[in-house]
């Protein structure tokens, strides 16, 4: 437990444990994700074994960067906020801390084997087994007392607008986990959702949705909301844009799901319901943008010298940029071209690799410091480094993705003048084999970054300082 | 107004209450109807439930995470009719736990790939992709050779029943007998099975697989029966194209 300068004494043990895990789950996360994009360019990577299939990794790589990444980032950052701005220390303090992190780290674990021995729910992003998701449960119950309790003891009148964030990702999450997965076990390793079909469909992407609107977004927006003006040294842009962006995101969010099932057999009525409000969502995911940006206002000059704020403020540009694009994709037309391509594949990782990831790195550098008692980084050249080998590698991934989607739809409906399909299937995986290989190129280079963002906070923690930190804070700007 | 918020932000408990109500209202106007409204599935015939073979090859598919790559949910456009066959009807994965529409399209859909190639060629496919499609990039499955696990698969369809899948009794007491029959039985015969469950195909796919026993059912056979009967239950022909028009 560390002191700070007023008093209050904040529980930090647990928070560097979820830091620490946040890193290192970050990259496996990342690690599994490119090794399947190989997997696709070089099929032999499948091994032939049944443990190392695409089909039995892919859950791995998703499961490890939204929840294991992403979760202990949220753990982290969330339970950080949430002390400071209440200036009380954690309800249940260490101990109850320390159940979430085992036990998460645990199940995460578990979650994984059981994905690559072969047992799996059969759907996108719930894929463990019923009694996984108990568990879940529990450890997600523990965390809202944790973090509702810490709020309830609060010193400042204010709830800041950060904890309603994370607080709306809590609840919303329950409901979406619980609604999800009710299933009948058959045994201890197998069971059947009590949804079949279309509700099935329908329950699923409501969940699959609002797991990307409520734990990549509200969540991550409630890190943006304290790390960016902490970081910029000035106050959120505007207190009025924060309540009605806040209130017309969860309220919107939620009806988007149809747009995963455009064409399908899902009635044509969800269908338009999922559409009419995705593309409503523009507006309240541009106000958080707006916010967040603007919040540099009289700090612009922070861009330049100071590569934390690079990653925050990219972070939130990426985060416009995949939320014009999410509504323009939701739109029937739009999507009856791009769904089951690459271009879906691409979008997903704009906001993951270019919005989560990156204001999850830049809220671990503002947090490592803070929490080890250092000044500053070990190297604040470093993160320009890693920043840049990370966004040229965003940059492949997406362009790839985007080239090869579009391509792939066209040729799946492209006729030859005599009026037959003019491509087998075949010819349409053959022509993406390079932009698989560009993706991958582009995935690497966001792990070496991250690798480079290890040794960084290694070096922090271990209370290294290269000697260009002395050098650039006497020069000011770089 | 936005004083007003006030309350909200001071208080746990009314944030909580606006939040949850918040929330909740996008979910229940999309889900409640699809079970109130009846012509959310189609009324055609011929859909069934699944042979336990069959049932057991898609806990394969699912096992494998074939569903990453593969859709089956054909949209009603030209190209796509074309392609695979007639656009997927919602009545076709009625007694699907989960369903497996898929999202992604790195191989081709199979919503339809019932009886579009012979068993032998899934077999030689699923061991190796790249025998029978040269430029394919999936993974092989050499261990689908194995004896499948079926000692438990009555109680499958049991639970099957208990989320709205309407096997009879006599159906979950012959179970395993109607699985073993559905591999061993002699297809110019009618076994038993296919009174129970029409169109399901018989015969023992992997008898020419290396490695496999000729004697015991394997997975493989469970797998490529499930696939032999996708998108094969309802007969288009006589089906009235308005009635099912959306």
């Amino acid at each position: 437990m560390s002191i700070n300068t007023e008093a209050t004494p904040y529980c930090e043990d647990v928070i560097k444990k979820f830091t620490l895990a946040a890193v290192f789950w970050g990259v496996v996360g990342f690690l599994a994700g490119d090794f399947i994009a190989w997997q696709l360019a070089f099929p032999v990577l499948n091994l032939d074994l049944e443990w190392t299939s695409f089909g039995r990794l892919r859950p791995v790589h998703t499961s490890a960067v939204i929840f294991a990444f992403g979760g202990n980032v949220l753990f982290s950052t969330s339970l950080y906020i949430v002390q400071r701005t209440s200036r009380a220390s954690l309800f249940g303090g260490n101990g109850l801390g320390n159940f979430i992190f085992f036990n998460f780290q645990a199940l995460i674990v578990v979650a994984a084997l059981t994905y690559v021995l072969g047992f799996s729910q059969g759907q996108e992003y719930a894929e463990p087994e019923w009694w996984i998701d108990l568990w879940l449960t529990v450890i997600w119950v523990a965390y809202l007392i944790a973090f509702a309790g810490t709020i309830m003891k609060r010193k400042e009148p204010h709830i800041y607008v950060a904890n309603w964030f994370f607080f709306a990702m809590i609840l919303t999450i329950a409901m979406l986990h619980l609604g999800n997965n009710i299933a009948v076990p058959v045994s201890f390793m197998k069971s059947y959702n009590v949804f079949g079909g279309v509700q099935n469909a329908m329950t699923q992407w409501w969940y699959g949705h609002n797991a990307v609107g409520f734990f990549l977004t509200a969540g991550f927006l409630g890190i943006m909301y304290y790390f960016v003006p902490k970081r910029a040294e000035r106050p959120v842009y505007s207190y009025r844009l924060s309540i009605v962006h806040f209130w017309a995101l969860i309220f919107l969010y939620i009806w988007a799901g149809p747009h995963h099932l455009h064409y399908t057999a899902l009635p044509d009525w969800a269908q338009t319901l999922g559409m009419t409000f995705s593309v409503m969502l523009w507006m309240p995911s541009w106000g958080g943008m707006i916010n967040g940006l603007m919040t540099l206002s009289g700090a612009w000059d922070k861009l330049r010298t100071d590569p934390v704020m690079r990653f925050l403020v990219s972070s939130v540009a990426f985060y416009g940029m995949s939320t014009f694009e999410g509504p323009m994709m939701s739109i029937k037309a739009v999507n009856s071209l791009s769904h089951y391509t690459d271009w879906g594949i691409g979008h997903v990782h704009s906001g993951a690799l270019g919005w989560v990831a990156f204001v999850s790195f830049g809220a671990l550098y503002f947090l490592v410091p803070k929490l080890w008692g250092r000044k500053e980084l070990y190297s604040l050249k470093l993160v320009g480094v890693h920043f840049w080998i990370a966004t040229i590698g965003i940059v492949l991934y997406i362009t790839a993705m985007w080239i090869s989607g579009i391509m792939q739809g066209l040729m799946w409906r492209a006729y030859d003048n005599l009026g037959f399909l003019q491509y087998s299937f075949i010819e349409t995986v053959e022509a993406m084999r390079p932009y698989y290989i560009i993706r991958a190129i582009g995935g690497l280079l966001f792990v070496a970054g991250s690798l480079v963002m290890v040794y960084n906070i290694i070096k922090t923690i271990k209370g290294d300082v290269a000697d260009e930190a002395y050098a650039s804070a006497a020069s000011g700007a770089r | 107004m936005f004083k007003h918020h006030a309350k909200l932000e001071t208080n746990i408990f009314f944030l909580a209450v606006g939040i949850l109500l918040t929330i909740v209202v996008g979910g229940l106007v999309e889900v409640i109807p699809l079970f109130s409204i009846e012509s959310t599935i189609e009324k055609v015939q011929g859909v069934r439930p699944y042979t336990p073979l069959e049932l057991a090859g898609r806990n394969i598919y699912i096992r494998e995470g074939c569903y990453n790559c593969h859709s089956q949910m054909i949209r009603p456009f030209k190209d796509e009719v074309e392609r695979y066959g007639h656009y997927s009807l919602a009545a076709e994965s009625k007694y699907d736990h989960p369903f497996q529409w898929g999202s992604k399209r790195t191989g081709p859909d199979l919503a339809r790939v019932g009886g579009k190639y012979t068993d032998d060629w899934q077999v030689r496919h699923l061991i190796n992709p790249r025998d029978v499609v040269p430029g394919s990039v999936m993974p092989g499955y050499k261990h689908l050779a194995r004896k499948l696990d079926y000692a438990d698969i009555a109680s499958h369809l049991k639970v099957n029943r208990i989320v709205g899948v309407p096997y009879t009794d006599a159906q979950i007491a012959n179970a395993k007998k109607d699985l073993e029959e559905q591999v061993f039985a002699d297809p110019a015969s009618t076994p038993a099975v296919l009174v129970s469950y029409p169109k399901a195909a018989i015969g023992k796919a992997s008898i020419n697989l290396v490695g496999a026993d000729p004697k015991a059912v394997t997975e493989m056979d469970a797998l490529v029966a499930y696939l032999q009967v996708l998108g094969t239950m309802v007969d288009f022909k006589t089906v009235d194209e308005k009635a099912i028009r959306r």
